[in-house]
Formats: C-alpha cells, structure tokens, sequence
C-alpha cells in the first residue's frame, strides 16, 4: 500500500535513450497500466522501478522513500514476470515460501501465508508439484501467488498474460481485477495489448519511443487521445483517419475529404472559428459509423458512399472495410446488414464522434 | 542401351535393390558402419581378452580365473588399486571445482572477451594430452624444473616431483586436473547460459544475494549436468594411461601406478599378456557403474 513517484526518470543503454523524462504519480491502490508498442520503454520503467536497471536520472520513490540506490529485495515490492520466472526445481510450495523463507520468517508464519494465497489464487491442490507439471494458466496463477504472498505494497507485472491462450486471457484478466479488489495494493502492469490495459487499469499511461504520450483513465484515453498515435492504438479495430480540409459555408463548417464531405455538428463547429482553410486529420472509429439502413439518425451531411471490399462477419456485428475514393474505411455495422463485396453501400457516420488531429503536430484539435 | 542395361539389371537384383530402398531397413542401414566400428573396436578386443586372461603366460594353456586370484593376493595390486581411486577422486573434484569457478568468472566477463577467453582456457584440453604430458614432465623433471628454479628464487627448497611417492602423485594429479578442466568448465559455461536471466531477477526480489543465488538457483539448474560431468570424467580419468605412463611410467615403486598404466606394465613390460588382460578387467565394474549412472541420468532427463 504506498504510493509510486517517479521524476524525470531516464534510461540510457549505451547510445540508446529507452525512456526520457518519464514522470509519473502512481496513487495508492491504483491499477497502472503502462501501454505501448514493444520497444517504447514500458518494460524498462517497470524494471526501473524494481531495481533491476539502475536509473540514468532521475528518482524513483516507493511509498516516500527514495529507492534509487536500495536493492529490490528492500523496496517492497513484487514481480510476476512473462515467462512465469517460477524455479523449476521447487515446488509449488517452496516457490511461494521462497521469499520469506529467505527473510527468515518463521515457519508457522510462512506456512499460513503460503496457504492463504494458494487458496486465493484456488491453487491449495497443487502445491505439492513441480512447475513442469502445471499447465501455463496453473504456473500463472502460482507466478502471482508468489508475489501475493509476500504481501508487498507494489506489485510488479510484466506482460504477464502474453504467454496464455486467448479465452484463458480473458479469464485471467477477470481474475486480476478481483484480486486487485481484493488486495487493494498498488499494481503496476506493463501490455502492449490495449484489451488488456482497457479492462483492468485504473489509469493507463500510453508510451512511444520512451515517452509518455497520455495518462488517463480507460474511458479517457479512448474518448479524448490526444495525438494520432493514441488514437490509433486504443480501440480495436482501429480509428480511421482521414485527411480532410475544414471548409467554412453558410450552413456550418464541413470537412471536404475530396470525394465525400461531412457537416461538423455545430458544438464541434463553434470551437474551430480560427481553422478554417486549415488541412486536418479526421479521425472516426469503426463502432462510429453504420450502414444506412440500420443508422438510428441521419443527419445531413453525415453519409459517405463506398464500395464494400471486405466483409467480416463476427456474429454480434460485421466488419465492413468499405473503399471511398482514396480512402479504406473500417466499419462496426448491424449484423443484419445486407453488404456484399464489390457492392456499393451507404454509411452514417456519427459526426459526434469525430476526433480531429493536426495534420503537422498530429495534436487534437480540442472541439469538446 | 544404357537403359537397357539398367532395366535388366533391376531385374536381376530386385529384392536386393528394395531391402535398400525401403523405408524400414533404412535405418538398419544407417547405424551399420558405427555398429560394425564398436564390433570391431569393442565388443571383439572385450571378449578377447576375457578369453586371454583366462590363459597361463604362454598363452598355451586355460587356467580360468587363477590370474584375477594371484593379482588379489599381491600387495601392488591393492597400491594400484588404492592408487586408482585416489588419483579418480581428488582430481575430478578439483577439476569440477575449478571447472564451476572458471564458468562462473567467464560467464561475468563482458561479452566480448569472453570469447577470446573462453577460447584461451580450451588450450589444455585441445592439445593431445601425450604431448601436453611431456611439457609437463619437462616441468617436473629435477635437472631442468621450471618450477623447482621458481621455488629456489623465491627462497625456497627444490623438490624432487617425480622420484618422491607424494610429489610424484600431486604431480600427476595436477596435470590430469590441468588437462581436464577445460572440459568442465565448457560444459558448465553451456549450462550456465541455459538458465533464464528471470529466474535470477525474481530471486533477486524474493530476496537473494549474490550467494543465495547461486545456492538455490544456479547449483540446482546444473545439478543434472554436474551430475553427468562428473560421471563421464570418472571414466575417463579412472582409466587414465598417458599421464602417468610419460610422467612417472607408474614410479616410484609402483606408487602412481593406475589400471591402465599397471596392466601395460605387466602385460607388455614384464611379458605376462593373459595377466595384464585382468589387470585391465577390474577396472570394468567401476566403469560400468558409472555408466549405468550416466544413462540413467540422461534416460531421466528425456522423460
């Protein structure tokens, strides 16, 4: 239970900066997610915080202590790793008493400890075997157990879902979150998969290049991104762009896409006085545009034509990858949508929902 | 007509043609040379001399087992035996000790001179040890010791390495160790780096040290390899012949003598061929216990 600051942390390998400036307040029992393309730093400024890569610059403190200079065994905190990290040659038990067994704790303490996390985790069964006699999702669980039982006041995840079959994944997430209810502790969990980070952060931080790009809460990130890369990594499938030219008429402000233009709803309108003439990125996510016939309102200005070039039906909905002019569009629609390939087809856009972005800076043009 | 000649000869030899191609005795095909080589090599020289030290020295007449009865009752042989054991045991120690500590160093070095390092530490072990043996004995050797001038620099006594029963073992025994150090050290160097760099960084955080580490990570993860090194280096070293045969030729009064170099001495030396032959026999349950170890041990590691 303790907070986790970082200021103006970096790393540098070598030549390589991994992570710049990178400064962040993680408030007690929140859920971070730090999210990103492999490369972008995430995993380095986990590992920073443990105490397995020194600090180039910057501090790092746990709970209001300054833990730059401190080993991780005394920073309080515990790591479940992707590749599980268990030790093969222990049990199920020993790998969890591990820990305290090397500070000493006595063994009654060890063995109650041990038993309430494996009956947390539902893993009471298992203690007696090997780690090569689990499945993956079993050494998961133990990987976490380890970390529970010693009850740190962080906790540290390395991708740790990355090696589990999909339906497992999305059951081990459920599982994370209750168990983040259930501890209240500060967590730390490091994806590349926005799923991931989307339904289980409190607080996502999205990373490129070693930076920091957004913090904020899953609903925030996905309806304010502020650039272009955060628009285009939250949410899947992901955003369309497209670049368009803001035209003031009599009507409103529209956007000409060169073959098709949209009507920007006067809420939207009222905040780009300045912009017109101004070359933008508009940005619309698949679940945002419908087919017409099953679009609930059709405002003027808000249907484009296209050529249906793929369908993917999913069940609960269709994915439509729709060309117009220049531009591939990816669409959520209706499941009873009648759309073919090669057929032409009308689509509603929810004008609402367009984000516009800077075509130079790729900033968001703030229209809210 | 050369396809002529090609279709009447498959005809003549069709049954042979298809053994050869067929899928099921390819295999048999393929392990003939190596089985014919161990035929050759083992299986025949191995029964040959259970038959030869089964004769009387002329080789003219079936005593059984009266040569393997007059060896347990000589006092050298026992020396020999004795001897054996002792040189197998502190040199593969001492050369699995070394072996893990060298591993260790190397495997902390920077990657880019650990290359060159670990291709300077394979030197001892490349080199044919008959050669290597006689630098040692150069080394050794009273009028011209190097390591004798060193002693007398330094202040101390010359020793006499080779003609005094306790030198002349630790002399022995340090050029077996120098010899197989490499060995180990390659096998470990591989084993080291087989070990998952997380495992080191969650033990990091459950809390080891650098020792700790060490003792519940690193020496469990090389149990298995520890285990078959050292078997495999018990073979080898127990049935050692060059060293001692080019340092020692087994003296002074028998007291470096081992298997190998006792049954040479006896059997070519002193003309007793039947009796050599048993002398080279007692090493067989020894050695044959360890390898029942080995492949056990590396049965397991299959399952």
């Amino acid at each position: 239970m303790a907070k986790v600051i970082l200021e103006n942390v970096s790393k540098n390998f070598g030549r390589v900066q991994a992570v710049k400036n990178f400064s962040l307040e993680v408030d007690d029992q929140e859920f971070l997610v730090l999210l990103g393309p492999s490369g972008c730093g995430k995993s380095t400024t986990l590992r920073m915080i443990a105490g397995l890569e020194e600090v180039t610059e910057g501090k790092i403190y746990i709970g209001d202590i300054l833990v730059n200079d401190l080993p991780p065994r005394d920073r309080d905190i515990a790591m479940v790793f992707q590749d599980y990290a268990l030790y093969p040659h222990m049990t199920v038990y020993q790998n969890m008493a591990f820990g305290l067994k090397l500070r000493k704790r006595p063994k009654e303490e060890i063995d109650r400890r041990v038993r309430e996390a494996a009956e947390i985790l539902g893993i009471q069964e298992l203690l007696t075997r090997k780690p090569r006699e689990l499945s993956g999702g079993q050494r998961q669980r133990v990987a976490v157990g380890r970390a529970i039982v010693r009850q740190p006041s962080v906790f540290l995840f390395d991708e740790p879902l990355s090696n589990l079959d999909a339906k497992l994944r999305v059951q081990m997430r459920a599982e994370l979150s209750k168990l983040h209810n259930q501890l209240r502790t500060t967590i730390i969990y490091v994806t590349h998969d926005q799923v991931e980070a989307m339904t289980m952060g409190t607080k996502i931080v999205i990373m490129k290049d070693g930076e920091i790009q957004q913090v904020g809460s899953p609903m925030e990130v996905y309806n304010y991104p502020v650039n272009v890369f955060v628009a285009g990594f939250i949410g899947s499938p992901a955003m369309n762009f497209i670049p368009a030219t803001l035209v003031q008429l009599e009507d409103g402000v529209w956007l000409d896409a060169g073959n098709f233009q949209l009507l920007l709803p006067p809420s939207k309108a009222e905040r780009l006085q300045d912009l017109k003439e101004r070359r933008v990125l508009c940005g619309i996510r698949p679940e945002h545009i419908q087919d017409k016939a099953f679009a609930s309102k059709r405002p003027k200005g808000s249907t484009i034509e296209g050529i249906v070039e793929v369908v993917e039906p999913l069940g609960s909905e269709v994915f439509l990858s729709v060309r117009s002019g220049g531009h591939t569009l990816t669409a959520r629609v209706d499941p009873q949508t009648r759309a073919k390939p090669n057929e032409k087809i009308e689509l509603v856009l929810d004008t609402d929902r367009i984000h516009l972005f800077e075509q130079e800076t790729q900033r968001r043009i703030n229209t809210e | 007509m050369r396809s002529i000649a090609s279709v009447v000869n498959r005809k003549s030899s069709p049954s042979f043609l298809k053994i050869l191609r067929s899928r099921r005795y390819a295999a048999y095909w393929m392990v003939l040379p190596l089985f014919i080589l161990i035929v050759g090599l083992v299986v025949y020289p191995f029964c040959y001399s259970l038959y030869l030290s089964m004769l009387n020295k002329s080789e003219t007449k079936w005593v059984g087992l009266k040569n393997f009865g007059r060896l347990l009752g000589y006092g050298t042989f026992w020396l020999v035996v004795g001897n054996s054991f002792r040189f197998t045991l502190i040199a593969v120690f001492f050369k699995a000790t070394l072996g893990l500590a060298l591993a260790l160093i190397l495997n902390n070095l920077p990657l880019a001179g650990q290359r060159l390092w670990r291709g300077v530490s394979m030197i001892p072990w490349v080199m044919p040890l008959a050669l290597s043996s006689l630098g040692w004995w150069w080394v050794f050797e009273p009028t011209h010791s190097a390591i004798n001038w060193v002693l007398v620099q330094l202040g101390g006594t010359p020793k006499p390495w080779l003609s005094d029963p306790f030198w002349a073992r630790v002399s022995t025994i340090v050029t077996n160790i120098w010899f197989g150090t490499p060995f180990f050290m390659i096998m470990y160097l591989a084993g080291l780096k087989s070990i998952p760099e997380s495992l080191y960084e969650a033990a990091q955080i459950d809390g080891a040290g650098a020792v700790q580490r060490f003792r519940y990570v690193t020496l469990p993860m090389l149990s298995r390899l520890i285990a078959i090194t050292v078997m495999f280096s018990t073979i080898v070293t127990f049935a050692n012949f060059d060293i001692v045969r080019i340092l020692t030729r087994g003296g002074p009064r028998y007291t470096t003598h081992l298997f190998g170099t006792y049954a040479f001495n006896i059997g070519i030396e002193a003309g007793h061929l039947p009796r050599g032959a048993a002398v080279a026999l007692f090493m067989f349950p020894v050695l044959g216990l360890a390898a029942f170890f080995i492949l056990r041990n590396i049965a397991r590691g299959e399952e």
